[in-house]
């Protein structure tokens, strides 16, 4: 799981904080310097507590947008009552980390990575005249430039260590990953504010112990019972639309599961071309529900063998405005609307039911476009047996430029190399003949024929 | 093409703010009119070297930053939590370190402080085109008033105490607090929503709490935080406030969006011509009055909207649809069927098994049966009814002969159900969810 890059840059990590916080700690010893507080164990024992109940409330959620991890208050608060050292042994508490399907080099990382943390913003906390325990009013303008200095080298060196390991290491479960990908900013100021609580923690600390910590895990505990129910819903929410999208799927049987299985090829392309992670998701949807509009044509259309008249090509043709007359009112990204309104348009303008040509066709129907014929090609049809995954891909390539987007193309090409497409099983005869759509108007190899009048 | 219509919503249309006013409404308006002329008066009598500026202005600016960013809740709610931090915290006030001066202002203060804030703050959102919110802001004026005015009279009192009694004096003042908005708010919500006041409150508390707890554990901190470090502890303050309150409104955004796709994707039934066009969208919003009027809490009800988005979405699994669409003129055995089969598509989901449950007994009579339906399945069943018979037509006699038919067939329809139907079809209330 753990490349050997990724291996040697934790056993660095971990070396470097050792010696650091060795040197540093020697250095205080050497001056006598003790915390002015008045039981400083009790305090670092407090904090690493409350640095442990807040490592393990870090939510995952289903987006894997942002994780939620208000343990750096912790670290930021020994900062300010007990200085760099004591804030490293904060940190490196999350080797014990309550959260227990992280691996030991996780841990490791974890603990070394945050122990980092917990100094340098100590240090810097220092170096810019915060003055350990000075919650006297008097010097607070002082504290507060120095603790907002030293929560952004926090966050910093937090977020530069996380973004080494996935650079050497694409895929590992680092405890909090994936926020570099995603909405960057919406992170940053995540730990931003959370590091503030460090101060409030610090400064309530004086009159109330141990209090101080507990008042401020209430926040924190509902924020992340909101994140928890957020997840939830969130879960809830992608089964439904499945159920849904299924049972849209049943009236013909050779395509079903076709918009789950166009939905994860979207999402392939997407990545690979670097969308966010929001569009990422909007994506998804619209892949599910991008042919949710065949609903409305007429069954004995769908089922015709032959040429079709000029009405019923038409009804064929109306089905992208159909879909997006049902799923207008979803509150989506516009642009996903767009996805399944224009997602049989081609690139030589061709295509319907608008007749755009290339970059007037937007991305993500570009995107469903490829996603969609390539499930159909490699998919039994009651006319035909699947095809290869080579032989579509080969197909995908001829049309690009006519049919499809070239840049969307080989983008999905790279990402089936990367992560080979899992083909569906082959659909047993159906039982039911008024379920079998013979014509399959997503398939490039069989286009649909007019009836010339 | 045999493709239904597409039903357009028509929006609902809009109300003067006066027409919109009812009892209680009007009530919390005019107890807000006093408060805020009170403190009005109040202020000019003050004199200058009473009011702590400084503090005022900072306590001022924070609530209206507060009502800037407001928060909207499931079920059309909306909060703004930091105001209320803000305006609660000024109200209990305990201390300030010395060089800010003494604290020991009037409650009357408060008032006016909370209210030229949550002003301001709410200038910008009328600036933007979006409602301010007026019944909210009397609510939690009401609500600060109330603790000011315990507050503030027994201030140097509690100051004088030990640390641990000043934190529960505090919380409790504020639970007081917290309860008056809570009761004002399900007050105003049980006359909007046409529910009972008895489940109103049971579902605002059940919904608030958690937001309630953050706010006191907050209040608590800002209060002992100012007086150890100022006011510029505010400032810090605010950053984890704004984290809090965005878990929360992701959490809200998306129940938003799930009702809305659960919404849309039930009319894929009306798109494939199954049903009439608006059918699955009326049934849902009668059978939410009718469980509403018969007392259901807000879980149940969001079930039983689900439930009656959903209950064709069987159909999808016939080959063609029902000449008519109407599923009342299917036989029994059909309707069954239908019911099983939408029952088996959203059991599919595995986490609305609730809704599968009162998709699967919509077809079910009402007695002779043991045990009966669940009441959620019977009020499907009379709206399913009622609607297939009527539709959207706002005809009296054709809504009339259908409550009748209804009424004389107990077996198949629960009374009580009908009774209460007929009420609300009846009121034909503005559809206000």
């Amino acid at each position: 799981m753990v490349s050997r890059a990724a291996r040697l840059y934790i056993g660095l990590v971990v070396s470097v904080a050792a010696v650091l916080v060795a040197f540093v700690a020697d250095r205080a010893m050497m001056a006598r310097h003790q915390p002015p507080i008045p039981h400083p164990l009790a305090a670092l024992l407090t904090l690493q507590a409350l640095f442990l109940v807040c490592d393990s409330g870090t939510t995952p959620t289903t987006s894997r947008q942002t994780r939620w991890s208000p343990s750096s208050s912790a670290t930021l608060a020994a900062v300010v009552l007990l200085g760099p050292v004591w804030a490293a042994l904060v940190g490196a508490t999350a080797l014990l980390s309550l959260q227990r399907h992280l691996r030991l080099a996780e841990r490791l990382f974890n603990g070394a990575m945050y122990a980092l943390c917990g100094l340098a913003a100590g240090e810097t906390y220092l170096a810019c005249h915060g003055v350990v325990d000075g919650s006297s009013p008097h010097d607070f303008r002082m504290i507060l430039l120095a603790f907002a200095a030293a929560a952004t080298v926090h966050v910093i060196v937090n977020h530069g260590l996380i973004w080494g390991v996935h650079r050497l290491n694409r895929g590992m479960g680092m405890s909090r990953s994936d926020g570099l990908e995603s909405s960057l900013a919406l992170l940053l100021a995540s730990d931003l504010g959370y590091a503030c609580l460090g101060l409030v923690i610090a400064s309530l600390w004086r009159i109330m112990d141990w209090f101080a910590a507990a008042l401020v895990l209430v926040p924190l505990f509902v924020a992340r019972w909101a994140m928890g129910q957020f997840a939830e819903q969130q879960r809830a929410y992608a089964a439904t639309m499945n159920a849904l999208c299924q049972a849209v799927e049943t009236k013909d049987y050779y395509t079903r599961g076709h918009g789950d299985r166009v939905s994860r090829g979207a999402v392939m392309i997407a990545r690979q071309i670097h969308m966010s992670a929001e569009r990422t998701e909007a994506i998804k949807f619209a892949g599910m529900l991008h042919d949710v509009g065949k609903l409305g044509v007429p069954t004995k259309v769908l089922q015709k063998t032959g040429p079709l008249s000029e009405d019923e090509f038409a009804a064929i043709q109306l089905h992208p405005m159909r879909g997006l007359e049902i799923v207008r009112e979803i509150g989506f990204l516009f642009e996903a609307l767009n996805g399944i309104m224009h997602h049989h348009e081609r690139m030589d303008g061709r295509g319907y039911p608008m007749g755009l040509a290339g970059h007037e066709i937007p991305e993500f129907a570009r995107v469903i476009a490829v996603a969609d014929a390539f499930d159909s090609m490699t998919t039994t049809r009651s006319y035909r047996e699947a095809k290869s995954i080579e032989f579509a891909l080969g197909e995908l390539r001829e049309g690009a430029g006519t049919q499809f987007d070239p840049v969307v193309v080989e983008a999905f090409i790279a990402a089936i190399k990367a992560d080979p497409w899992q083909m569906p099983k082959p659909a047993a005869k159906p039982t039911d003949p008024t379920t079998v759509t013979v014509k399959d108007h997503d398939d490039p190899t069989a286009p649909l024929r007019v009836v010339e009048p | 093409m045999t493709g239904g219509t597409i039903a357009r919503r028509t929006p609902p249309a809009r109300m003067a703010y006066w027409q919109a006013l009812d009892s209680g409404r009007i009530l919390l308006l005019v107890a807000a009119a006093m408060l805020v002329i009170a403190a009005a008066a109040g202020l000019i009598a003050l004199h200058p070297s009473q009011v702590n500026v400084r503090a005022a202005l900072a306590f001022g600016g924070f609530i209206a930053f507060g009502e800037l960013f407001r928060l909207a809740l499931p079920g059309g709610r909306e909060a703004a939590p930091i105001a209320m931090v803000g305006a609660m915290a000024y109200a209990m006030l305990l201390a300030l370190p010395r060089e800010y001066g003494p604290v020991t202002y009037d409650a009357l203060l408060v008032v006016a402080v909370a209210a030229i804030g949550m002003t301001v703050g709410a200038l910008p959102h009328i600036a933007a085109g979006r409602s301010a919110g007026l019944t909210g802001m009397c609510t939690r004026l009401v609500a600060v008033s109330c603790v000011a005015f315990i507050f503030r009279p027994i201030v140097s009192l509690v100051g004088g105490a030990a640390l641990g009694i000043q934190v529960l004096v505090v919380a409790l003042v504020f639970v007081v607090g917290w309860l008056v908005d809570t009761l004002v708010g399900a007050l105003i919500r049980a006359d909007d929503v046409g529910a009972r006041f008895s489940v109103a409150i049971r579902d605002e508390l059940r919904l608030q709490w958690p937001l309630g707890l953050a706010v006191g554990a907050s209040v608590i901190i800002a209060i002992f935080g100012a007086k150890q470090l100022g006011l510029m502890e505010l400032l810090v303050f605010i950053g984890p406030l704004l984290v809090t309150q965005l878990a929360f409104r992701r959490y809200a955004g998306i129940r938003a969006t799930y009702l809305q796709t659960v919404r849309s994707l039930a009319r894929v039934t009306e798109v494939a011509g199954y049903v009439e066009a608006g059918h699955s969208r009326r049934v849902s919003r009668l059978a939410v009055a009718v469980g509403r009027g018969l007392g259901l809490a807000e879980p149940e009800l969001l079930a039983l909207e689900y439930a009656a988005l959903m209950h064709d979405i069987g159909q999808l699994s016939l080959s063609d649809p029902i000449p008519g669409g109407a599923t009342l003129l299917v036989s029994p055995a059909d309707q069954r069927r239908i019911a099983e089969l939408g029952a088996a598509v959203i059991g599919e989901a595995g986490v609305l098994d609730d809704v599968a449950e009162l998709v699967r007994y919509q077809s079910q009579p009402a007695r002779g049966h043991e045990p009966g339906p669940p009441l959620g399945s019977m009020i499907i069943k009379a709206a399913n009814a009622f609607d297939d018979m009527v539709g959207g037509s706002t005809d009296r006699n054709r809504s009339a002969a259908a409550l009748e038919r209804m009424r004389l067939d107990p077996v198949e329809y629960d009374a009580g159900v009908v009774a209460v139907l007929a009420e609300v079809a009846g009121r034909r209330v503005p559809s206000r969810l």
